[in-house]
C-alpha cells in the first residue's frame, strides 16, 4: 500500500460515511451543511487525481453557490424532513441497491486508474490535444484549449445549458413575478464580520479576474471564475443585506447580462464566420493567425462564459434570497 | 538549507501537534463554547505553523506568494468565523456547560 | 515528515467528522465542518508537497473562501427562519 492508496481509500471512506450520516438526518439544514462538506472531500479527491481544473470547479460550485442556493431554498421551505412511512422504505432500498449494483457492474469495464493501454491513451486525438496544441494553441492548460479551443461549441451548449437554468428559475421566481418580497435582512449588527468583508470583497473580485485570466496557464476558467464572482455577490448580499447589493448590482443590470455572455460567445462564432473561417475557428480573428490569434479567441469566449455564469448565479440567489417564506 | 530544514522540521511538527490536540479537544470538551477554544488552535496555531513550514520548503517564490495568501486569508476569516459563531450560539441561548452538568 | 503531517491532517479531519456527526445541535455542526474545511486547505497545500506538485496552491487559495462563505451564508440563513418562526 503507497501512501497514495492509503490517502485516496481514508477520502473515500469519509465520503461514504458521510453521505450514509446525510442519510439518516431529519434536520436539513444539517443535511446541506454536510452535503458541503462531502463537497469538500471529493473535490480533494480530484485534486489528488491531478485533475485540478474539476477540483476547482467542484469547489466553487459545489461548497459555495450549490450550498448557498440549498440552504437559501430550506429557509423558504421546511426545514425538517418529512417521516417517511416504514413500508415505502422497501421500494427505495431496492431502487437504490439496483442502481448501485449497476453502476458497481459497470465500474468494471473501466481501465485502472493511469493505466497506459486505455482507450483514451490510445486514441489518436489524445496525441492531438496533448502534444500539438502545443504548438497550434500555444495554452499550457491542455484543459483549456480543449475547451475553449477544440470543443468550444460543446462548450458553448453547456453556456446554454447555464443560460436556460437561469432563465427558468429566474421566469419563476425572479423580479418579473409578484412573489411577497421580504424584509431586509443581514448581518450588519456583527461588526468584525462587517469589516472582514468589506476588506476581502476587492480580494475575492481580484481573485476572480485572476482565475479567469489564468486559466490558459493553470487550473481556472470563465465557469470557475464566474462563480467566484457570484461568492463575492453573494458574500456581500448575505453581509450587507439584500438592499444594499442590489443597489451595486441592479437586478435589471443583472438580467441583461445573462444573455450578454451568450451573444458574446455566440457573436464571436459569427465573426469568425463573417472572416472567411468556420463557426469559432479562432485562427481567422488575425491575419497572421496561429497562437495569437487562439489566445485571443479563447480569451473572449471565457469572459463571456464568466459574465453569464456569474450573472446567472448572482441573480439566482438574489431571486431566492429575496422572498418570502411560504409554508 | 539543512537549517532550513530543520527549521520547516520543526514547525511542522509544532503544526501537526496543534492540530491533533485541537481536534481532540473538540471531540473532548463538554459543550460548544469551550470548543471553539479548540478549533481556534487548529484553525490559526496548527494551519498557521503547517504553512509556515511549507513556506520554509517552497522552491519558487509563486508557490510561496499562494502559501502567504492562503495564510493570510486563514488568518482573517477562522477567527471571524467562530466570532460569529461564539456570537450567534449566545443569541439563540445554547445553553454552558457548568461543573457537574452532563456533556453536551 | 511531509508524510506524518498528511497522516495528522487525515486524523483531524476524521476527529472533526465525528463531532460533525454527533453534534448535538447546529452550532457544533457548523464549527466542526469550518474545521473540516480549513483541514481540506490544507490537505491540498501538503499533498501538493507530497506529491511534487506545489502549483496547484490556487485551489487551497478557494477552498478558503467558499468555506468562509458557506459558514456566513448557515449563519444568516438559518437567522431567518427563527426569526420568522417567531
Amino acid at each position: 500500500m503507497t501512501t497514495f492508496t492509503v490517502i485516496n481509500f481514508t477520502l473515500l471512506t469519509i465520503l461514504t460515511v458521510t453521505a450514509l450520516v446525510i442519510a439518516r438526518l431529519r434536520a436539513l439544514y444539517e443535511a446541506a451543511m454536510l452535503t458541503a462538506l462531502s463537497s469538500l472531500v471529493t473535490a480533494s479527491l480530484f485534486v489528488l487525481m491531478d485533475a485540478v481544473d474539476v477540483a476547482f470547479t467542484e469547489a466553487a460550485v459545489g461548497v459555495g453557490i450549490s450550498t448557498v442556493l440549498l440552504l437559501g431554498v430550506l429557509a423558504l421551505t421546511r426545514s425538517r424532513e418529512a417521516v417517511t412511512p416504514r413500508h415505502r422504505h422497501l421500494p427505495a432500498i431496492a431502487v437504490t441497491a439496483l442502481t448501485g449494483g449497476l453502476l458497481v457492474y459497470a465500474a468494471q469495464d473501466l481501465p485502472a486508474f493511469g493505466s497506459a493501454d486505455s482507450p483514451v491513451q490510445r486514441h489518436p486525438v489524445t496525441e492531438v490535444y496533448l502534444h500539438q496544441s502545443q504548438k497550434e494553441i500555444g495554452v499550457p492548460n491542455t484543459v483549456t484549449a480543449v475547451l475553449a479551443s477544440y470543443r468550444a461549441l460543446d462548450t458553448l451548449g453547456e453556456l446554454v445549458v447555464v443560460f436556460a437554468a437561469g432563465t427558468a428559475v429566474l421566469l419563476l421566481l425572479g423580479p418579473l413575478t409578484h412573489g411577497k418580497r421580504r424584509q431586509n435582512l443581514d448581518l450588519m449588527e456583527y461588526k468584525v464580520l462587517r469589516v472582514v468583508s468589506s476588506l476581502l470583497m476587492p480580494f475575492v473580485l481580484v481573485f476572480a479576474l485572476y482565475v479567469l485570466f489564468h486559466g490558459d496557464f493553470g487550473p481556472g476558467g470563465g465557469f470557475q471564475a464566474g462563480v467566484i464572482f457570484a461568492t463575492g455577490f453573494v458574500l456581500h448580499g448575505l453581509v450587507f443585506g439584500l438592499d444594499k447589493s442590489q443597489r451595486v448590482l441592479p437586478p435589471a443590470a443583472l438580467g441583461s447580462l445573462v444573455p450578454l455572455g451568450l451573444g458574446l460567445f455566440v457573436g464571436l462564432g459569427v465573426v469568425t464566420m463573417l472572416l472567411g473561417g468556420s463557426f469559432l475557428d479562432y485562427g481567422t480573428l488575425l491575419p497572421t493567425g496561429g497562437p495569437a490569434a487562439q489566445h485571443l479567441g479563447i480569451l473572449t469566449v471565457e469572459v463571456a462564459i464568466g459574465i453569464t455564469v456569474a450573472a446567472v448565479m448572482t441573480s439566482i440567489f438574489f431571486a431566492f434570497a429575496g422572498r418570502r417564506p411560504t409554508r | 538549507m539543512i537549517l532550513l530544514e530543520i527549521l520547516s522540521a520543526v514547525l511542522l511538527a509544532a503544526g501537526t501537534l496543534f492540530i491533533v490536540s485541537g481536534a481532540v479537544g473538540l471531540l473532548r470538551f463538554p459543550d460548544f463554547y469551550t470548543r471553539i477554544h479548540a478549533t481556534g488552535i487548529t484553525d490559526s496555531a496548527g494551519a498557521g505553523l503547517i504553512l509556515l513550514g511549507l513556506l520554509l520548503r517552497t522552491t519558487t517564490w509563486e508557490a510561496g506568494v499562494r502559501l502567504l495568501i492562503i495564510l493570510l486569508f486563514l488568518v482573517v476569516t477562522g477567527p471571524t468565523a467562530t466570532h460569529l459563531l461564539a456570537h450567534a450560539a449566545r443569541r439563540d441561548g445554547v445553553p454552558v456547560w457548568r461543573k457537574g452538568h452532563p456533556r453536551r | 515528515m511531509i508524510v506524518a503531517v498528511m497522516a495528522a491532517i487525515l486524523v483531524t479531519m476524521l476527529l472533526a467528522l465525528a463531532r460533525a456527526f454527533l453534534g448535538p445541535g447546529r452550532y457544533n455542526r457548523i464549527l466542526a465542518i469550518n474545521m473540516f474545511g480549513t483541514k481540506t486547505v490544507l490537505f491540498v497545500a501538503v499533498s501538493g508537497y507530497l506529491f511534487g506538485r506545489p502549483e496547484f496552491l490556487d485551489i487551497g487559495i478557494l477552498y478558503a473562501l467558499v468555506n468562509f462563505v458557506a459558514v456566513i451564508a448557515v449563519l444568516r440563513l438559518t437567522h431567518e427562519t427563527e426569526s420568522d418562526a417567531a
